[in-house]
């Protein structure tokens, strides 16, 4: 006769175990590890692990001038690579006190918004993904190609642009840019409704979001979570509207706010957003003044003895530039307050108590870019 | 509140605070032993209300270490630069102030690992981008590393 093993039985539905997501998981969307905590398969408390991709930008930055430091913010937040350059370049004009051309600025802020509704279609798009919805990714990398293409025409590359320069822009635009961005926005109307057909008004992707992964907005504030993940929960965030640069206070558009801070909302204010951008880009495309696409810069910009800060609004929140000069052509001291590592440190509240799928949900809502989150 | 009546509101509060001139931000140094105390009063004083840290640096100033916190109110719009500075380079310490602002948690991590500035009563202050085990911080101005970063 055989004999009998007994083993000791643990009811797990009881018992607190962890699971390691990422730093392979395709919804992390990148080499971010969050160890879940977890009890049944309900999230406990949850710990992000960063640094799988940290490269030491602010480091490089202190031995780098900054014309080349440029270069580096392109490869933070790839994805709203234009506006991390916007920010570095408003800050050394603004400490040489340089005024860049009406021309500069009204491309800038064509191209910066141009930047946001390619980003947020591939948020988009991999959120679909997330969702369990395939045919959203094509879609959206289908339109994202639009943007790109005119990227490429314009200055050559299509995800890492460094195309601003201290002063003005490296090159002057295109002669088919302007035709191309307006046959893109007509285009891009037709297509946003589809976005809302297939998954804004999908009941699975709703009872999916809905009062799921909840950011009361003293939260939010508190937590630092700005841009659309922000501004879900009711926080008006927007360094647009709030600390104007480029031509955003020569433009009408609206700062939406939401108010419940579920991961549907987050959700609806980027689709909002994206309406908004194609409204700013069709009030300046036609009304670029003519002249010179930079302004006389010195061969070597040397930022005089000081501190310095500039934010703008990148795609998922305030990125914020702090430099210590100390005269020389390269910074002393350079620091990057990137919008996805403050985002990123609220997801451990928002997702206690939801259910691992929901975590991917939430994850997808705050659309986080894992190179800028470690630098 | 304008920056006049502000200054004259945060010497009220820390008596020991040194005005520095900066062109964008007011800004102040403020003694460790008193930050927490001020920052507590900075967030639930009515008339102050800064419920926005957006931006927390770790600096190697060669002489001290210092941390640089950037605060918003965001009912009046008003900021304000605080700077706090410890001369001790192995064991300097300030006081956390992630109990006020959640957001400086992870600030914190970060300016622990990459700056060696400890932060006393935080929860979970472990390196955050560096394995554990690592030895320096490389944000430090004194930090060798002859493999990766070369020298030109």
């Amino acid at each position: 006769m055989k004999e009998v093993i007994n083993l000791p039985v643990k009811n797990i539905e009881e018992e607190e175990y962890h699971i390691n997501m990422g730093p392979q998981h395709p919804s992390t969307h990148g080499v971010l590890r969050l160890v879940v905590s977890l009890q049944g398969e309900i999230v406990k408390s949850l710990k992000p692990h960063c640094g799988y991709i940290h490269r030491g930008i602010e480091k490089m930055c202190e031995k780098d001038t900054y014309p080349q430091i440029i270069h580096l913010t392109d490869r933070m937040d790839y994805l709203s690579a234009h506006i991390n350059n916007h920010a570095v370049c408003l800050l050394v004009e603004k400490a040489l006190e340089v005024e860049v051309p009406e021309r500069v600025k009204y491309i800038r802020t064509i191209i910066d918004e141009l930047n946001r509704i390619a980003s947020h279609q591939l948020w988009w798009c991999s959120f679909g993904m997330d969702m369990g919805g395939l045919t959203c990714y094509f879609y959206g990398l289908r339109d994202r190609e639009h943007i790109l293409d005119i990227f490429e025409e314009s200055f050559g590359s299509r995800l890492l642009h460094s195309y601003y320069t201290p002063g003005g822009l490296m090159m002057d635009i295109h002669p088919n840019f302007q035709k191309g961005v307006k046959d893109f926005i007509k285009y891009f109307r037709k297509k946003i409704k589809d976005y809302d057909d297939i998954l804004t008004g999908n009941v699975i992707m709703q009872a999916r979001t809905k009062g799921v992964g909840i950011l009361s907005k003293e939260d939010a504030i508190s937590y630092g979570v700005t841009g659309p993940s922000g501004r879900a929960s009711g926080f008006a965030c927007d360094v647009r509207k709030h600390d104007p640069y480029g031509v955003y206070d020569k433009v009408d558009f609206k700062e939406i706010l939401g108010t419940e801070g579920d991961t549907f909302t987050r959700y609806m204010m980027r689709m909002h957003e994206m309406r908004e951008s194609m409204k700013i880009i069709e009030q300046l495309i036609d009304n670029v003044p003519a002249g010179d696409y930079t302004a006389k810069m010195k061969a070597v910009l040397k930022l005089p003895a000081g501190e310095y800060y500039q934010r703008v609004e990148a795609s998922r929140g305030e990125l914020g530039v702090y430099v210590i000069s100390d005269g020389n052509k390269t910074p002393y001291r350079m620091k990057f307050r990137s919008p996805n590592f403050s985002n990123l440190s609220a997801l451990d509240h928002m997702s206690r108590g939801v259910k691992i799928a929901d975590l991917v949900a939430i994850g997808g809502s705050l659309d986080y870019v894992i190179p800028d989150i470690d630098r | 509140m304008d920056n006049a009546a502000l200054k004259e509101r945060i010497l009220g509060l820390v008596p020991g605070a040194e005005f520095q001139e900066n062109k964008q931000f007011l800004t102040f140094i403020i003694p460790p032993a008193k930050m927490h105390e001020l920052a507590v009063s900075l967030k639930n004083e009515p008339d102050l209300a800064f419920d926005y840290l957006f931006c927390l640096s770790g600096v190697d100033m060669v002489k001290f270490l210092e941390v640089v916190y950037h605060l918003e109110s965001t009912t009046f719009g008003h900021q304000l630069v605080l700077k706090v500075r410890t001369e001790d380079r192995v064991n300097g310490a300030v006081d956390t102030v992630c109990d006020i602002w959640r957001t400086a948690e992870f600030h914190e991590r970060e300016v622990y690992d990459l700056m060696g500035i400890r932060f006393t009563n935080h929860p979970d202050l472990r390196r955050l981008f560096l394995e554990e085990g690592w030895i320096g911080h490389p944000l430090r101005k004194d930090y060798v590393d002859e493999v990766n970063i070369v020298e030109l």
